[in-house]
């Protein structure tokens, strides 16, 4: 026997990590991922009080997706709702009837990715689809989704319920889009998910815990979309991406959380597993037709490979920045070619493209246009020019940190 | 489900009568008409006379009072709708891109209310 804490432990992870499959296909069933959730939550709460005396049943998963059907019926039976649900429930008498067997027994169609493209749907904010897609995929509570946004779990909770509201009334479907606007969703779905990584990412903001779920949460995610979409190879490239820079998250900040340029990284941290396989995946994902994820991907594994910050291959790095600018033009990534051909070919070069870039008055507030370009200054030796940048790319720094790193750079200028 | 179509505007801005521009614009308009008739999505769709026409009522305190112009002043206004019963919002999205005056208006896409 297990004590009852550990069967409660272990059913808490059980159901976090199979949230997204069972609610999928309980949303299959009810067409309404609101009651999907509290019914799914009545389920959970039974579990928790059945299992730990009488021990996990044979197939979790089913035996949740049962009982939760259950309550639904109950639910729509009580809110008499009949007029309106009346084939929902048709339905779900006619599974109660027969089911016992089919998926009960076996497995659980996977439903998630109609799922993923009903939350990640354009008729919804931005932010909403990255809560919703947490919630709903990710299992992640209400309170966890506020603290990675920094909200107030109340208006959190309030967002989620208005997002789910409009699907169910505004009629956003859980199907997998078909055709012309595949292409275009699909990107829309790797967006929420990228987001969800930055989210995660970025060094300010939520505590560390959180972080990490949700760079978990975003990875995993990337790979229900590999799995379940092989021919979208966006979704390697995205996946490839988030894995490598994962893969250098150990050395990436120091003690007090700033983050630490590539070039004092140390290398001998970086997670070798994780870099075998984001090139691995780079090599799916590219090809005639890669995507931005994918060039993005190649650029990292690059980095990742190079034994150090002067022997990487920055002319390749730069001609990988030329093919991003092609499919993508934009000027943040001219700056990044430019710093990649200052490494390749020298500053004069990089001095030319940031020049040019420059030309546009954009970029008289963009604080990594005059990081950039002092640093080119400093190695050609205009001592001036270069501090005159420095001083302008720290008047624009958002955080302390980066203050503190372009005063460092600066302090080493010659007199 | 029933999706209202409602389609907005500024008056002067896109094609106008008499210019080169108008004949292929309204040949739009006859040609997505007769593309949701003939899926069987059309339930009804009219153009509004322009916004010089519109008053606006309303009763406070018992009292009528009768204002010349719309409820409300913006620069885009309601000139027209189509209602259309689709699958789901998915359809009545795709079906709003290919409104003429998406091109240089709006088109906002509300669903119906169902009552139980």
């Amino acid at each position: 026997m297990t004590p009852p804490d550990a069967t409660h432990a272990e059913i808490t992870r059980l159901i976090r990590s199979d949230w997204g499959r069972i609610l999928s296909a309980l949303v299959r069933n009810l067409r309404d991922i609101g009651l999907a959730e509290d019914c799914l939550q009545d389920a959970v709460l039974v579990a928790l009080d059945r299992w730990s005396q009488d021990g996990m049943p044979r197939s979790p998963d089913a035996w949740l997706i049962a009982v939760a059907r259950r309550k639904a019926l109950d639910r729509l039976r009580r809110e008499s709702r009949f007029a309106q649900k009346s084939e929902e429930i048709a339905y779900l008498q006619e599974l109660e009837r027969s089911d016992e067997g089919s998926e009960v027994a076996g497995v659980i169609a996977d439903h998630r990715l109609e799922l993923i493209f009903a939350c990640c749907h354009p008729a919804l904010e931005l932010k909403s689809r990255v809560a919703l897609t947490l919630r709903a995929l990710g299992g992640l509570t209400t309170v966890e989704i506020a603290a990675a946004f920094l909200d107030k779990p109340d208006a959190m909770a309030a967002r989620l319920t208005r997002a789910k509201r409009k699907i169910s009334d505004a009629g956003i479907p859980f199907r997998v889009p078909e055709g012309p606007d595949l292409a275009e969703r699909v990107e829309g779905v790797l967006q929420v998910i990228y987001l969800i990584f930055n989210e995660g990412y970025r060094a300010s903001g939520a505590d560390e815990l959180i972080r990490r779920e949700l760079i978990d949460e975003a990875v995993r995610l990337a790979r229900v979309m590999v799995a379940l979409m092989p021919e979208q190879r966006e979704c390697r490239g995205l996946l490839a991406l988030m894995v490598l820079h994962d893969a250098r998250s150990a050395a990436r900040l120091d003690e007090v959380g700033d983050v630490i340029p590539l070039q004092d990284q140390d290398r001998g941290l970086w997670d070798a597993d994780k870099i075998a396989e984001g090139r691995a995946l780079v090599v799916q994902a590219l090809g005639r037709d890669a995507g931005p994820y994918g060039v993005q991907a190649a650029i990292s594994a690059l980095h990742a490979e190079a034994p150090s910050f002067e022997k990487t291959d920055w002319a390749q790095i730069a001609a990988l920045y030329a093919v991003l600018q092609s499919k993508d033009a934009n000027p943040v990534v001219e700056i990044n070619r430019a710093v990649a051909v200052s490494f390749a070919e020298g500053p004069e070069a990089a001095l030319d493209i940031l020049n040019a870039v420059g030309d546009g008055a954009k970029f008289s507030r963009y604080q990594p246009f005059f990081a950039a370009r002092a640093d080119v200054f400093a190695r050609l030796g205009r001592v001036s020019s270069a501090r005159k940048d420095y001083h302008a790319a720290i008047a624009l720094s958002g955080s302390e940190a980066e203050r503190r790193f372009l005063r460092g750079r600066m302090a080493q200028l010659p007199d | 489900m029933q999706y209202m179509l409602l389609i907005y505007s500024e008056e002067g801005a896109g094609p106008q009568p008499g210019s080169e521009e108008w004949g292929p614009f309204m040949q739009g308009y006859n040609d997505f008409t007769a593309e949701v008739r003939d899926a069987g999505k059309l339930v009804a769709g009219d153009a509004l006379q322009p916004v010089a026409t519109a008053t606006t009522v309303s009763v406070r305190g018992g009292k009528t009072e009768t204002v010349d112009g719309p409820f409300a002043e913006t620069k885009e206004v309601l000139g027209g709708y189509y209602l259309l019963d689709c699958a789901d919002l998915d359809e009545a999205m795709s079906y709003a891109a290919k409104i003429p005056t998406a091109e240089h208006g709006r088109i906002e896409v509300r669903p119906l209310v169902i009552w139980e």
